[in-house]
């Protein structure tokens, strides 16, 4: 702390002169003084050194101990001398700006002294600028519920919307099916089909492992072995491999779909398409689809076989079940309808994702996050649809008996 | 004669292969308003980039503020970058912030201003530009393009930079926009006391407010001066610019 005050005491006159506390600024303290003196209906205070952004912290200080000193003495008229101010800028002009308004409003004339014309020019610039606040636009709780809930339901509206121009465009690729764009339709496919196989293969892989492990222990407590087969087979083909291969997919296709669409959207390409007569549905959605209906059964029966070959090994590990017999089980268990039951979901599941992804790149705006957004919304909304419709389809199965 | 806040000396550039720059030498004094000109693919936005540290030139000398950029370490580089702004074409504002916002973040960063102090420069930076004070709480994709330009340059003008580089200032303005824009970097010129350096093609922009101008061709500079010292020149491309200016 190194607080001097130097008091020359007399009648009329106390000068005194205020270091501030802080030693970091070093360099700065011998730099920016307040000097001031008071004496019966008047006050000179003299501002030298830097009145700068990176002092305005200080500045304020030291307005405030004279503000403080002022209050007590109340002059009529305050002489500010600023001849001595070898650096200055926006932000302390506007800093001692402020308190000369207030000073001002108080009743005080205040006269400023020995400006540059720099400082001058500055000072008028800055003079009359509004001291209002920045009004934020916060909203509470309960109108950002309101406003999510509101958000949601335009959302799903805007998906019907969607999914009504989608239909007519379908019927008329209907009437003249050579309208496909059949290379974009082929290269998603291979976006889509190919590039998935490996993950793919590891989540099967393990789903069906892990599905065979937890399924041994509780087995083999009852003895009842080779059931363990029918618990891997019937539950990957039904529902394990149609659900992880809709969600990797989702993941993978359907958020890559919304960001490349979106992207398309931000640069305006999709507007140049329109004005070109190239419809965005015709060339951009329905190839996406098409795609995506077509590969998701395939995937869903690679998956499948992954899965079960997991299992086996599993069995064979855990039980010792040996693939001989493993395989025998399966053909007595495995009836073909629950493979075709499970392969069927898959082109329902790809429709769901392929359209949620698309739809959302549609909804892009301007700004940099919105591309984030959507697709992380794109992502959620496909995986929930996704279960949604599988619990649909349980019902719709057991309600028919198969 | 004035101090140069700027001197570039034979700076060769080469980018992706292709010879951008052969050098190319440029001299800004303090407190004017340089303009660089040229063709389209003349190299005069990657010039503008080397000046502001975003890229580097295979040899020559940039000299900002006296610092040297080859050489300068990372403490002055970044005291370098506080005491300029850049407004860039299309604005680069941040499009998750709003006006007030992109204009704060460089005092909240690297200042001890309080929050009650940015407001006051945010609006006073706003007046300056000519924006009104409604404008601080609107995000940039509700504003015009002129109106974003505007808020683009409070924004290069918040912590009251000694240099200012302005890349196409008064493009996708209407021309009417465009000569206020013109005015208003003039009175900032004149107020503030910035040294403006500007890339520009709109020949009122450099026949009403540009002090001096480098003009880019064949890979160097081919005149350096004012518009009458440039008229000068008998260079083939500095001919077919102004063929069209009578002063």
């Amino acid at each position: 702390m190194v607080a001097k005050i130097y008091r020359k005491c007399g009648d009329i006159d106390t000068k005194e002169m205020l270091f501030l506390p802080y030693l970091r600024y070093n360099q700065s303290m011998r730099e920016t003084l307040l000097h001031y003196s008071f004496d019966d209906s008047s006050s000179s205070l003299s501002a030298s050194g830097a009145w700068t952004l990176d002092e305005v912290e200080r500045l304020r200080t030291l307005l405030e101990g004279y503000d403080k000193k002022l209050r007590t003495h109340s002059p009529e008229t305050l002489y500010l001398d600023l001849s001595q101010v070898t650096r200055f800028d926006t932000a302390g002009l506007i800093l001692l700006r402020d308190y000369i308004r207030d000073w001002q409003q108080r009743g005080i004339t205040v006269e400023l002294l020995g400006m540059s014309e720099k400082m001058r020019k500055l000072y008028v610039l800055i003079a009359d600028a509004p001291q209002a606040k920045i009004v934020l636009r916060y909203e509470n709780f309960l109108a950002e519920i309101g406003k999510a809930t509101l958000r949601t339901l335009q959302d799903a509206y805007a998906y019907v919307q969607f999914l009504g121009e989608l239909t007519v465009h379908l019927l008329r690729l209907l009437l003249k099916p050579w309208h496909l764009r059949l290379k974009e339709s082929v290269y998603h496919m291979k976006q889509a089909g190919i590039g998935a196989l490996p993950v793919i293969a590891l989540t099967a892989f393990l789903t069906g492992m892990v599905i065979a492990y937890q399924g041994a222990v509780q087995l083999a407590k009852f003895g009842a072995d080779i059931f363990i087969v029918d618990i891997v087979g019937i539950s990957i083909v039904r529902e394990m491999g149609p659900m992880l291969t809709a969600i990797v997919i989702a993941g993978r296709s359907g958020s890559s779909y919304t960001a490349e669409i979106g992207a398309m959207k931000l640069t305006e390409e999709i507007s140049a398409m329109r004005t070109m007569g190239f419809d965005p549905f015709r060339f951009l959605v329905i190839p996406r689809i098409v795609a995506l209906i077509v590969v998701l059964p395939l995937l869903i029966f690679f998956a499948d076989m992954v899965g079960i070959l997991g299992g086996m090994m599993a069995a064979k590990w855990e039980l010792g079940i040996s693939w001989h017999l493993f395989v025998q089980r399966l053909y007595e268990v495995l009836a073909l309808k629950h493979y075709l039951l499970g392969l069927l979901k898959g082109p329902f599941f790809a429709f769901i994702i392929a359209t949620v992804g698309a739809f959302r790149g549609f909804l892009v705006e301007e700004k940099t996050e919105s591309i984030g957004l959507q697709t992380t919304a794109s992502v959620v909304n496909a995986i929930f649809l996704v279960i949604a419709l599988d619990a649909l389809f349980s019902v719709i199965y057991t309600e028919w008996g198969l | 004669m004035s101090r140069n806040v700027i001197e570039v000396e034979n700076v060769v550039t080469r980018l992706g292969g292709r010879m951008i720059h052969e050098g190319v030498s440029l001299h800004v004094q303090e407190g004017e308003i340089y303009a660089i000109l040229g063709a389209s693919g003349s190299g005069k936005t990657v010039l503008l980039k080397e000046m502001i540290m975003l890229l580097q030139p295979l040899s020559g000398t940039i000299r900002i503020l006296g610092d040297d950029l080859r050489t300068i370490g990372y403490k002055e580089a970044s005291a370098l970058r506080r005491s300029w702004g850049v407004l860039f074409q299309f604005g680069a504002l941040f499009t998750s912030l709003t006006v007030a916002e992109n204009i704060a973040l460089p005092l909240k960063e690297f200042s001890d201003a309080d929050a009650t102090l940015r407001d006051e420069i945010v609006l006073s930076k706003l007046q300056m530009v000519g924006l009104k004070p409604e404008v601080a709480s609107l995000y940039p994709s509700e504003l015009s393009g002129g109106m974003i330009k505007r808020a683009a340059l409070a924004r290069a003008l918040a912590m009251d930079p000694k240099l200012l580089f302005l890349d196409e200032p008064t493009s996708g303005l209407d021309p009417v926009g465009a000569r206020r824009f013109d005015a208003l970097i003039e009175k900032l010129r004149d107020t503030l006391g910035v040294t403006v350096v500007m890339i520009t093609h709109d020949i009122e922009t450099i026949r009403g407010i540009v002090d001096r101008m480098a003009i880019l061709a064949e890979k160097r500079t081919v005149a350096e001066g004012s518009l009458q010292n440039v008229l000068q020149s008998k260079h083939a491309f500095v001919k077919a610019f102004f063929k069209d200016i009578n002063v």
